[in-house]
C-alpha cells in the first residue's frame, strides 16, 4: 500500500492511498468536528461542518469526503474555515427549533457539542421556527423533525447497513423534510424492521427511544412534549 | 403540455402503465422516465400509484416519494380544471411578477402551487417563460394573458376564468 506524504497544520504526516483527510488527521490526534460523518457508513460531505483548507484549492473542501494527494497542504484551523463552520452551525440552529432545555439528547447532543466547541453562544440569523410534525407513530421510537439537521446519517444506516431503506428525504432546501416510506406515518411503514439503528445514528434528538433507558438516547415524557407541540402561538 | 386523458378508463391508464415498464424491463434505472409517463398518464402522481411503481421496479418506495417530491416536473396533487402559471422570471419580476402572484393568491384564496378545494383552479409560478416581451404576464391553460398592470391584468385572468368555466371548454 503507497504511503502518500502530506501537511496538515504544518505538520508532516503519512496517509495511506484513498485514506480521506478526515481520516489522516484523526490519526494524528489532529481534531476536525463533524456532523454528518458516521464512522462505518459512505460520507455524505453534507454538513460542512469539516470543512478545511488545501492550498491550491479555491475553495475549502469537505475533509471526510476528500481523499488525500501526494504533497497535499492541509489547514484545519484557519480562521476563515472556523468562521465558516460557525456559520453552518449557526444556520442550522436558525432552520429548525432546537431548544436545548427541552430535547431528550441535551448533553449528549453532537450539534450542540459542536455549537459549544465553536463558542456560539448565539446566532445572527432569522429564526425560520417552522412548524415541524412530531411522529410518534412507531410502537418503540419517535421522530422529531423540529430537530432534525438533516444529516441524512439515518437515510444512510437504513439503507447501507440494514438494508431497508425506510427513509428517505422528502422535497428540497429548507423544506426537506426526513420521510418513511410514502411520507407515511412511521408506524405504518411496511419496510421499517424496528431495528433501531437510525435512532441510534441520529446526531441529534431528532429520533429517539419511547420510554426506554437503556439507549443511552435519554426518555422523554411524550405527554408534555405532545401538548407543547400543540399549544397556541400567543 | 399534458393531454387531457379524461376518456381514458382505469384500466386504460394501468395497460399503458404496464407497457412502459415492460419496455424498461422493469430496471430501476428507469424512475425517472417511468414517472414521466405516469405522471403525463394520470395527470399527477398519486401515493398508491407511486408504491405500486416501487414495487415493481423494486425501489425502496421511500426513495421514489423522494425523486417524485424532490423535482418541480412532479405533482403530487392533482391540478384543478384551470391552471395559471404566472411567470416569476427576472422581466416579469421588474413588471412586477411577484406581486402579481401576491394579487392572485388574494383573489382565489389559495396560495401557489396549490389548487382550489372544488378543483376548480390551480395556481403555480415558473421562472421564465420566454416572452419577456410582454411581462408581466399569466398563462391561464394554453392563453398567454398580459397587460399594463398588474390589477388590470388579474381582472382579466378571472374574466378569462369565468368565460371558460362558462363555456365548460377544459384545456
Amino acid at each position: 500500500m503507497p504511503r502518500l506524504s502530506l501537511t496538515i497544520n504544518g505538520r508532516a504526516v503519512k496517509a495511506r492511498q484513498g485514506e480521506t483527510i478526515l481520516g489522516a488527521a484523526r490519526e494524528r490526534g489532529i481534531f476536525i468536528p463533524t456532523l454528518c460523518n458516521l464512522d462505518g457508513l459512505k460520507p455524505l460531505g453534507g454538513c460542512r461542518i469539516c470543512l478545511v483548507e488545501v492550498r491550491g484549492h479555491p475553495r475549502p473542501v469537505p475533509a471526510c469526503a476528500t481523499k488525500v494527494e501526494e504533497g497535499m497542504v492541509v489547514t484545519t484551523d484557519s480562521e476563515r474555515v472556523v468562521s465558516m463552520r460557525r456559520m453552518v452551525v449557526e444556520l442550522l440552529l436558525a432552520e429548525r427549533n432546537h431548544q436545548c432545555p427541552v430535547c431528550v439528547m441535551n448533553n449528549n447532543c453532537e450539534l450542540q457539542a459542536v455549537a459549544r466547541l465553536l463558542g456560539i453562544d448565539h446566532v445572527r440569523y432569522d429564526f425560520i421556527a417552522p412548524r415541524a410534525v412530531l411522529d410518534i407513530s412507531h410502537e418503540r421510537f419517535g421522530i422529531d423533525h423540529n430537530r432534525c439537521i438533516l444529516c441524512r446519517r439515518c437515510v444512510r444506516v437504513c439503507d447501507e447497513i440494514e438494508g431497508a431503506h425506510t427513509w428517505d428525504v422528502n422535497g428540497r432546501g429548507a423544506a426537506s423534510r426526513i420521510i418513511s416510506d410514502l411520507a407515511e406515518p412511521w408506524g405504518l411503514s411496511g419496510t421499517c424492521t424496528d431495528c433501531g439503528k437510525c435512532v441510534q445514528a441520529c446526531p441529534t434528538g431528532a429520533l429517539f427511544a419511547k420510554g426506554t433507558e437503556t439507549t443511552g438516547k435519554g426518555t422523554i415524557c411524550l405527554e408534555k412534549l405532545v401538548a407543547w407541540r400543540q399549544r397556541r402561538e400567543p | 403540455m399534458i393531454p387531457h386523458q379524461d376518456y381514458k378508463t382505469e384500466a386504460d391508464r394501468h395497460d399503458a402503465m404496464e407497457q412502459i415498464l415492460r419496455q424498461h424491463r422493469h430496471s430501476p434505472d428507469a424512475l425517472i422516465e417511468v414517472l414521466h409517463f405516469a405522471q403525463e398518464n394520470y395527470g399527477y402522481l398519486p401515493r398508491e400509484l407511486l408504491g405500486r411503481l416501487a414495487e415493481q421496479l423494486k425501489l425502496p418506495p421511500s426513495l421514489v416519494y423522494g425523486v417524485a417530491s424532490f423535482y418541480h416536473g412532479f405533482r403530487l396533487e392533482p391540478r384543478g380544471r384551470h391552471h395559471c402559471t404566472v411567470c416569476t422570471g427576472t422581466s416579469c419580476h421588474i413588471k412586477g411578477g411577484t406581486a402579481l402572484l401576491a394579487e392572485l393568491e388574494r383573489r382565489f384564496g389559495i396560495s401557489c402551487g396549490e389548487t382550489a378545494p372544488d378543483g376548480s383552479f390551480s395556481l403555480d409560478s415558473v421562472r421564465c417563460l420566454g416572452v419577456c416581451d410582454l411581462a408581466p404576464l399569466a398563462v391561464l391553460d394554453d392563453d398567454i394573458i398580459s397587460a399594463e398592470t398588474i390589477d388590470a391584468l388579474a381582472d382579466k385572468v378571472c374574466q378569462c376564468l369565468a368565460e371558460k368555466s362558462s363555456t365548460g371548454k377544459s384545456p
